[in-house]
């Protein structure tokens, strides 16, 4: 594949088809909008099977000076790669998504949804510091407008609070790249992430990159937009706000904090530690009591996104990978949670809990693959989520024992608000007549889970194909960070064979 | 220096001066039936004026080579840069008014001819190598500017924004003068070279005196706080056509002036005027944001908007490097283009029976009756949020890339955090035009100048203005550098 620039095409085809879509009725956008994410998906699997695992750290590189001030250079590497996977695999599902639900404004629609995965595309691929933030920027108008003219009732304060919560954070990130760049002199990211930055300045640098992804991320307590955004935004658009939105404050830290500052990292590594162990527990126990089936999963996602933060700054191999298992995982069982409470809203326009009930007797497929969904949310081996959670609090307890203990409730609090959600909704008694008439999956709905559940399956039974890209790209950030890492309080140590064995052979011989 | 390269120099000036002075007669005898005819002459002496600078710009003249009249007059690269923005606005600001004024039976023969006069004497403000070629051409495009803001005889808002810009700009003018006068005193001289020279040895009280009630002066023309109360009002009242001129040419004027001021006569002693600077800076940035979140009238929040605007380019003056300098062009560039799109769609915003609606909260549902015009408006509102990947983000991003390569980190996060409330208001107008239900109130035809003008801008601030940014850079690099080569 060498020459033909596929990460450019995997942009350009979803802009050129979002642009498009504008000028088009309601019927050929979304065709239109399905075909241009279904080429991106095939673009992405070719992409996978070239990807050199174990090759060069960045491939498929292009450079271009078009610009002054920055250049239009991309590349990737495994984890990168990954990321963008994720992406265009829940395009097609998005749209799916809102194939019916969406019947005003179609065309605008489906063009800033495109326009959304072109942004997304190149946030994970920009090699440039500048061009990662246009992109990391960028994706706030369409977002805005998602949430703002197709979500729920309270949808314009959400979609202020989205906006304005994550500008400010991203300025305050652009004046420290603007710092950096005068120090280094560069702008191109593979040499930044080599670079030493006096460790007194790191600190305030860390800081405000930390403004930025820790409320994209989010991490509480700078939670807060998540909820309200989620709630109000259309399915499709809380599917790719979960799936992949959120990846990118996890991108953020994987690729500027930890390798560009580590030493800072290191410095601040127990305030992450406090905000995660708080954002587990405090955001778990709020999840407990909602009575809104979005509101509770957007919980849940503040709380394994503290799970991802944990391993990140574990500073070890264990966390790293772990963290990002995680956040593919929490890709793909949060999309598919917001799915399957799209598939019903669709039905009966309602959110509470407590309109639905014995969903498992009139919609028993359903109820299958929401139960799937559940238990990988929870973390069941088997299923994706328990490969990245253990990962990741394995990786986290070679250097905080405390950290672990309380994260790890929120292994147990998870199985409780997901499976007290699930016995409200699927089982008991069938108390509203509306609920108990409603349909099981249609087809178009079967195209969007089974997907979905076959990549949790196969990520949680077979999670080697996805570390094995990453692996040598992880190992690489491990060595970068290594020397900051702090000293673990678990003192783990491989456990020695006992001698008896060989005195017992040698006394065998006499 | 003779007397024939002198005069060759300024041919731009001339040419202006003299279409004029010819329109004028024209218009004597010819009357307003001749007002067309007149507006496509002085569009085509804009034109005209625009070409013969333009060598100067693309073959980087400076230093002794662009210098006339013994110092006093500077055409070189940073004149001619800022003299094709100001002339870019005055031809946009003449082709768009004939369907306004027309509304109100109120197209005059005038009109072209004060414009053209303002554009001279700006063209004048930014070539001036001396505070009396300064205070000439400040007043030529004051006093044009004044008849302008009240060119509705009949409206009274008008009437009220002529006399309210007239009283206070002669106020500012005053100070400006009174400025000059005790920079003269000390120093003995009027050529910025020769102030230059003369404060080499230092900077006495009299002269820090005169640039402070200089800077004075020059803020009220920038409109940048504290001495921005005239900006809404005068905005609000005067017509259309006439504030879009208002919002782009004379910004350029008073924005170059003022480079040439300090960063050429008062170079040496930026340690005396950089914090000023900086606190206009600040000041507008914070005051135009939070003074534009209660505006419910469009053109009182461009002014708000413009107030902001200003406030973010004078970041590159407080550096006092030729890199701030480069940006604040390259900022004006985007301005212009983002202000020039802006007032078309507000043009356009008309209702049934033609009038124009200048009410924000009448827009509500734009974006279904009129797609088009509401996505130019979201565009131009995103980008002077300065939001990637629109081209405004690229203006604010190179000033606060020079304040932090000349070291004012605290500056530029300050800025930056700022802007964040300057993006609350942007979201209000495109919150009303795409969220809310459409109220129908605009329905009005447009003219095909201002859809023109509209499409423009909208292809400069969109995406694929970026890749201007290495022509464009390399032009106010060179306009730069001439700035600080001119004495």
């Amino acid at each position: 594949m060498t020459g033909f620039p596929i990460l450019s095409v995997m942009m350009l085809v979803p802009l050129a088809a979002g642009l498009a879509c504008l000028f088009l009725d309601a019927k050929a956008a979304r065709n239109l909008a399905l075909v241009a994410t279904l080429i991106d998906f095939v673009l992405g699997v070719v992409l996978w099977l070239n990807f050199d695992v174990g090759g060069a750290q960045w491939q498929f590189t292009e450079r271009m000076e078009l610009f002054s001030g920055f250049s239009y250079a991309l590349g990737i590497d495994g984890i990168a790669l990954l990321l963008i996977v994720l992406t265009v695999f829940l395009m097609p599902i998005c749209i799916g998504a809102s194939w019916k639900s969406i019947d005003k404004r179609v065309g605008e629609y489906m063009g800033a949804f495109l326009l959304m995965e072109t942004l997304m595309i190149g946030v994970f691929c920009a090699q440039d510091i500048f061009l990662f933030y246009m992109f990391f920027e960028a994706g706030l108008i369409p977002m805005y407008l998602i949430i703002g003219i197709w979500g729920g009732a309270d949808r314009i304060y959400a979609a202020y609070k989205f906006f304005l919560y994550t500008l400010l954070g991203s300025v305050l990130m652009l004046v420290a790249m603007l710092y950096m760049v005068h120090v280094a002199g560069t702008t191109d990211v593979p040499t930044l992430m080599a670079y030493d930055f006096d460790p007194k300045v790191q600190t305030w640098l860390w800081l405000a990159f930390f403004a930025s992804f820790a409320v994209k991320m989010p991490m509480w307590p700078v939670h807060t937009w998540l909820p309200a955004a989620h709630v109000q935004a259309p399915t499709a658009g809380s599917v790719i706000l979960a799936g992949v939105l959120l990846k990118m404050g996890g991108y953020g830290f994987i690729r500027f904090s930890l390798p560009m500052f580590p030493e800072a990292s290191a410095y601040f590594g127990p305030l992450i530690w406090g905000l995660s162990m708080a954002a587990v527990v405090i955001t778990s126990l709020i999840a407990l009591v909602q009575d809104d089936m979005k509101k509770l999963i957007a919980y849940s996602s503040v709380a394994h996104m503290a799970i991802v933060t944990i391993g990140l700054f574990a500073f070890n191999t264990q966390g790293l990978e772990g963290s990002m298992m995680v956040m593919l995982s929490h890709g793909l069982v949060a999309g598919a949670l917001f799915l399957c409470v799209g598939i019903i809203y669709d039905r009966l326009h309602t959110r509470e809990i407590a309109r639905y009930g014995g969903l498992s007797i009139n919609m028993p497929r359903y109820a299958l693959f929401f139960l799937l969904f559940t238990m990988a949310s929870i973390g069941l081996p088997g299923t994706s989520g328990f490969v990245g959670e253990f990962l990741s609090l394995a990786g986290i307890y070679q250097v905080s024992t405390l950290t672990t203990l309380i994260c790890a409730t929120g292994i147990i609090l998870g199985a409780g608000y997901m499976l007290y959600l699930y016995r409200r909704v699927a089982f008991g008694d069938q108390k509203n007549a509306d609920a108990a008439a409603m349909l099981d999956l249609d087809a178009r709905e079967y195209l969007m889970v089974v997907p979905l559940a076959l990549a949790v399956l196969w990520m949680g039974i077979y999670p080697e194909s996805f570390i094995a890209p990453m692996r040598s790209d992880i190992a690489a950030l491990e060595a970068r960070i290594a020397a900051a890492a702090p000293e673990g309080d678990s003192k783990v140590t491989v456990g020695k064979e006992k001698p008896v064995h060989e005195e017992a052979a040698h006394e065998g011989a006499h | 220096m003779d007397w024939s390269q002198s005069l060759r120099l300024i041919a731009p000036e001339e040419t202006l001066s003299i279409a004029g002075l010819i329109l004028l007669l024209v218009a004597a005898w010819g009357g307003d039936k001749a007002s067309r005819l007149i507006s496509i002459l002085t569009v085509a002496a804009l034109v005209a004026a625009g070409i013969m600078v333009s060598p100067a710009l693309c073959g980087a003249t400076m230093g002794p080579d662009a210098s006339a009249f013994f110092g006093q007059f500077h055409a070189d690269a940073f004149a001619s840069y800022a003299k094709v923005l100001i002339y870019i606005s005055a031809a946009a600001s003449l082709v768009i008014a004939p369907v306004f004024f027309e509304r109100f039976n109120a197209m005059r023969a005038e009109y072209p001819i004060l414009v053209l006069f303002a554009a001279l004497g700006m063209g004048i403000m930014v070539s001036a190598g001396d505070l009396l070629t300064l205070y000439i051409g400040l007043e030529m495009n004051s006093l044009a500017a004044y008849v302008l803001a009240a060119f509705l005889r009949n409206d009274g808002r008008s009437a009220e924004a002529g006399l309210k810009y007239f009283v206070l700009g002669a106020l500012a003018s005053g100070i400006l003068l009174f400025g000059m006068s005790l920079t003269y005193g000390f120093t003995g001289t009027t050529s910025f070279s020769g102030i230059n020279a003369a404060l080499a040895g230092g900077l006495s009280h009299g002269a820090l005196f005169g640039i402070v009630f200089m800077l004075a002066g020059l803020a009220f023309k920038v409109s940048a706080v504290p001495f921005h109360m005239w900006t809404p009002d005068v905005y609000e009242g005067a017509p259309t056509p006439v504030t879009m001129f208002f919002a782009t040419a004379p910004k350029v004027a008073a924005m170059g002036l003022m480079m040439r001021v300090l960063l050429d006569a008062f170079s040496d002693q930026a340690a005396a005027w950089q914090q000023i600077v900086l606190f206009l800076a600040l000041a507008s940035i914070v005051v135009g944001a939070l003074g534009a979140i209660g505006q419910t009238n469009i053109k009182r929040l461009m002014a708000y908007s413009s107030i902001n605007n200003v406030g973010f380019i004078l970041v590159g003056l407080a550096v006092a490097t030729p890199q701030g300098a480069s940006a604040m062009l390259f900022y004006l560039a985007i301005y212009i283009a983002m202000s020039l799109g802006g007032f078309a769609v507000i043009l356009m915003l008309k209702d049934e029976d033609g009038n124009y609606v200048e009410h924000i909260p009448s827009y509500a549902g734009l974006s279904r009756t009129r797609p088009g015009l509401a996505l130019g408006l979201a565009m131009i509102m995103f980008s002077l949020a300065g939001i990637p990947p629109l081209f405004g983000f690229w203006g604010k991003f190179l000033v606060f890339k020079a304040a932090v390569d000349g070291g004012m980190i605290a500056l530029a996060a300050l800025g930056f955090a700022a802007s964040v409330i300057g993006a609350f208001y942007y979201l209000k107008v495109v919150k009303i035009i795409y969220f809310d239900e459409p109220a129908d109130v605009v329905k009005g035809e447009s003219d095909i100048w201002h859809k023109l003008i509209l499409v423009i801008s909208c292809v400069v601030i969109s995406p694929l203005g970026f890749f201007l940014t290495k022509w464009l850079g390399g032009l106010t690099d060179t306009a730069a550098t001439a700035l600080f080569h001119a004495l």
